[in-house]
């Protein structure tokens, strides 16, 4: 008896907007012929919005808190890389202090993000103790963070020509702590994914994808590195203190999804290098602990006193101000803060004690007034988690930018996701896609 | 190669198609024609000399607002630099946004094997906003066009698949032209506010 | 008897709250963070998301919703069955944040009632769990009077 010719068509299975991985919205409409994957079509643009129409209504200044939400898992990154394009069309530098801060931060920074991706991702593979373990050594750094800059997640810490505050006493101390929690946390995760069966047979030979595809394609990043080219930013272009930091750059070989999060995990290790270096050689020591000079006086008591004309009474003094503007006072201010009246704000007893002061005060935060580049383009790369992060600022000589454009590190790694994920199965791109790192905030913008 | 070198290199390939050029701040620039841009963009990706291998960014700038906001005049020197830094380069002045032309599509190159950076700018007018597309020669300008389209408006010739990226297909309007007001909204449900 | 038994049942509906966590932006961060061991939300009954909107009850919409996601949502809190609740988590979705522009919708409650909001850019998990305790005073009300208090009417202004 003839066996009747079976019939086959091709699905179209649509992964849409609302799904349950954890990495951002995003739409795939694949097709797949039995659980292979012939096709697809990814949709994003869901979370547009107009990063990049908003910060061309604000000044300089204003655009910080836009960037702390492009790639919300690394804030500290996206700030430093704008203020530093726009101390480039400025043409002035910060101190090393406050160049040693930033890169503190941002290794800080970038640690939690490679956390959060591969406890994400463990996540959808099932590993949910990873997760939690994960996000445990998080909320370690995160408390680090909110010590330093007042905010756990959206920090807007860094400011065109500086930061925003000095380290606070204690930070080395808690810093260490915290290193000493994530190393811990790093070692059981590892024990329980690296060698794991499941977790190795799922992850590797899945989302494979070439050198020569991967730049043509613009990729950079962790996904590049687990291809096997080592481009990293901060060794290639170096900038703040870089060059004086050792460490090594994590090089896979295969580039498929096993290599990039041993990359990430290997990542981790040399960011916490970096960290112990830097709070080793930063001038001045972690913290700036200043004698008591003076007496300290309540800000509000030296602004009546100011009034009133007694300035050779308060002459000297140190001003005791509310805990959110600490960190900003005359010790610090050469430390943290370029040595430029036009761009950064005067220190606290300056503004409260002199008229002088108050008046440079006012110069930077009236409306229509503030941090003004001369007329110019400047386009100044640094390495985000994902891959290069580039900023490219116009502006036209007022205070509010004519054009500020983020060059997103994932835009590039997710318009080759037909590449990744065609041929594979459809149970291969849930690790494909938690490899990838996509935020739906630097994606769409 | 630095940016003064690498601007003459382009300089001596393309003598009538790269019209202009600078290296405000370190960043070496060129201004082409859009008719040579394809065989430019060949050229920096195969040539030994250029090697850019990476397309970094492709992205425009509409220049029609340009030095229209009003400056305060009397306070004319606050914001700027006093004591630029000499490890920013400042010998190169900008020359301005381009004579003729609205807008302005800035390509980012880089070089993985020299290290080198180049922009390369198109001014496009506003009534013929068309522009070839690079799509053959690296896979990541798709997206990037499309972008550009759906924020801009500026065609690209020979893309495969030029339709929308961040904006759904029932908005009107191209959102990043300055004539488009920030905040004039276009819901697909819901009231208009 | 009667009220016994409903308090009994509202205090069992308010303590297995299975949510359904919509989550788009920076939110979606701290959402983590207080489901997560540091914060936990198990012990409030709320740690066990279901990601389908059938099995769901409250929707937790964290985040953005830009316009073009806004049918989405819709549609998700359409298929969800009744009794359901819709916590507004974070300001983006209370009232649109500091995204004045062409893209956002201007808090979810232009196209759903909302039943909580939680304000914050992104709130701390404090704020959540505090959110999360006027929710389930919230449920445990409506079962016992019968009625769901109706979200305010949002006032009309002109922007």
């Amino acid at each position: 008896m003839e066996q009747p010719k079976l019939q086959t068509r091709e699905m179209l299975l649509n992964v849409g907007p609302a799904h349950p991985a954890m990495h951002g919205i995003i739409r795939i409409v694949a097709k797949l012929d039995g659980e292979q994957v012939m096709d697809c079509d990814v949709e994003i643009g869901y979370l547009h919005r107009g990063f990049e129409k908003m910060s061309e209504t604000v000044d300089y200044n204003g655009v910080i808190p836009y960037t702390d939400r492009l790639n919300y898992v690394s804030p500290l990154i996206n700030n430093m890389g704008y203020c530093m394009a726009v101390e480039k069309a400025l043409g002035i530098t910060v101190p090393d202090r406050c160049h040693y801060i930033r890169v503190i931060m941002s290794e800080i920074s970038r640690i939690t993000d490679h956390l959060t991706c591969i406890g994400a991702g463990a996540m959808e593979l099932g590993a949910f103790t990873v997760f939690l373990y994960m996000i445990k050594a998080r909320e370690f750094l995160w408390e680090l963070v909110e010590m330093v800059t007042g905010a756990r997640l959206t920090v807007s810490y860094c400011r065109v020509g500086g930061v925003k505050g000095d380290l606070p006493e204690g930070f080395e101390d808690q810093c260490l702590k915290a290193l000493q929690e994530t190393r811990t946390v790093l070692k059981e995760s590892d024990i329980l994914l690296t060698r794991n069966r499941i977790f190795v047979d799922r992850m590797s030979g899945t989302g494979k994808i070439s050198t020569e595809d991967a730049i043509s394609y613009g990729i950079t990043g962790p996904f590049l590195r687990g291809c096997g080219t080592a481009y990293d930013v901060r060794k290639d272009c170096p900038y703040a203190v870089y060059d004086r930091l050792e460490f090594d750059v994590p090089v896979g070989t295969r580039g498929d999804n096993l290599d990039r999060y041993l990359v990430r995990m290997e990542e981790m290790h040399q960011s916490m290098r970096i960290l112990e270096q830097a709070l080793r050689d930063i001038p001045d020591g972690p913290f700036l602990a200043h004698p008591e000079t003076g007496r300290a006086i309540p800000a509000a008591e030296m602004v009546d006193q100011a009034k009133m004309g007694n300035i050779v009474q308060i002459e000297g003094a140190r001003a005791v101000v509310d805990p959110t503007l600490d960190g900003a006072s005359e010790e610090e201010h050469p430390g943290i803060a370029a040595d430029e009246k036009r761009v950064f704000l005067p220190p606290k007893e300056d503004t409260y004690g002199n008229i002088e002061g108050l008046m440079n005060h006012f110069k930077l935060v009236m409306y229509g007034h503030g941090v003004r580049p001369p007329k110019g383009e400047v386009y100044f790369p640094v390495e985000g988690a994902n891959g290069e992060l580039g900023f490219y600022v116009v502006s036209d000589g007022t205070n509010t930018p004519y054009r500020v454009r983020v060059r997103p590190p994932c835009f590039a790694i997710m318009s080759a996701l037909p590449k990744l994920i065609i041929g594979d199965m459809m149970a291969d791109v849930t690790p494909t896609f938690g490899s990838i790192n996509m935020i739906g905030g630097e994606l769409d913008r | 190669m630095n940016a003064e070198s690498l601007i003459q290199a382009v300089k001596d390939r393309f003598p009538q198609a790269a019209f202009a050029s600078h290296a405000y701040r370190g960043d070496a620039t060129v201004v082409v024609r859009r008719e040579s841009l394809l065989e430019l963009a060949r050229a920096l990706k195969q040539d030994p000399g250029f090697q850019m291998n990476f397309l970094m960014d492709l992205t425009a700038v509409d220049f029609s607002a340009f030095g229209t906001k009003p400056a305060p005049a009397f306070f004319a020197s606050s914001g700027v630099a006093v004591r630029p830094s000499t490890s920013i380069p400042d010998k190169d002045p900008w020359p301005g946004p381009p004579a003729s032309g609205r807008f302005v599509v800035v390509y980012h190159f880089f070089s993985l094997a020299l290290k080198h950076r180049l922009r390369v700018e198109v001014p496009v007018e506003e009534t013929d906003a068309e522009v070839d597309s690079l799509t053959s020669l690296w896979g990541g300008a798709n997206w990037l066009e499309r972008e550009v389209w759906d924020m801009f408006g500026i065609r690209f010739r020979g893309h495969p698949n030029l339709k929308r990226i961040l904006m759904y297909d029932e908005f009107e309007g191209h959102p990043l032209r300055k004539d488009y007001p920030v905040n004039k909204r276009q819901p697909l449900i819901g009231p208009n506010n | 008897m009667t009220s016994r038994l409903d308090e009994a049942i509202g205090w069992a509906r308010k303590f297995s709250i299975f949510q359904y966590p919509f989550v788009t932006a920076c939110c979606g961060m701290e959402y983590m963070a207080t489901a997560c061991s540091h914060y936990d939300v198990d012990r409030f009954g709320a740690g066990l998301p279901r990601f389908s909107p059938r099995q769901a009850d409250v929707l937790f919409v964290v985040g953005t919703i830009s316009h073009k996601l806004a049918p989405v949502l819709l549609r998700i809190y359409e298929q969800m069955a009744e009794p359901k609740w819709v916590v507004s988590f974070g300001v983006c979705t209370c009232t649109g944040g500091f995204y004045d522009n062409y893209a956002t919708v201007m808090g979810i409650d232009t196209i759903l009632p909302v039943d909580v909001y939680i304000p914050g850019c992104p709130p701390r998990p404090e704020y959540v769990l505090d959110g999360l305790l006027k929710l389930q005073a919230k449920i445990k009300n409506q079962h016992e009077t019968g009625e769901r208090s109706a979200p305010e009417p949002r006032p009309e202004f002109s922007v």
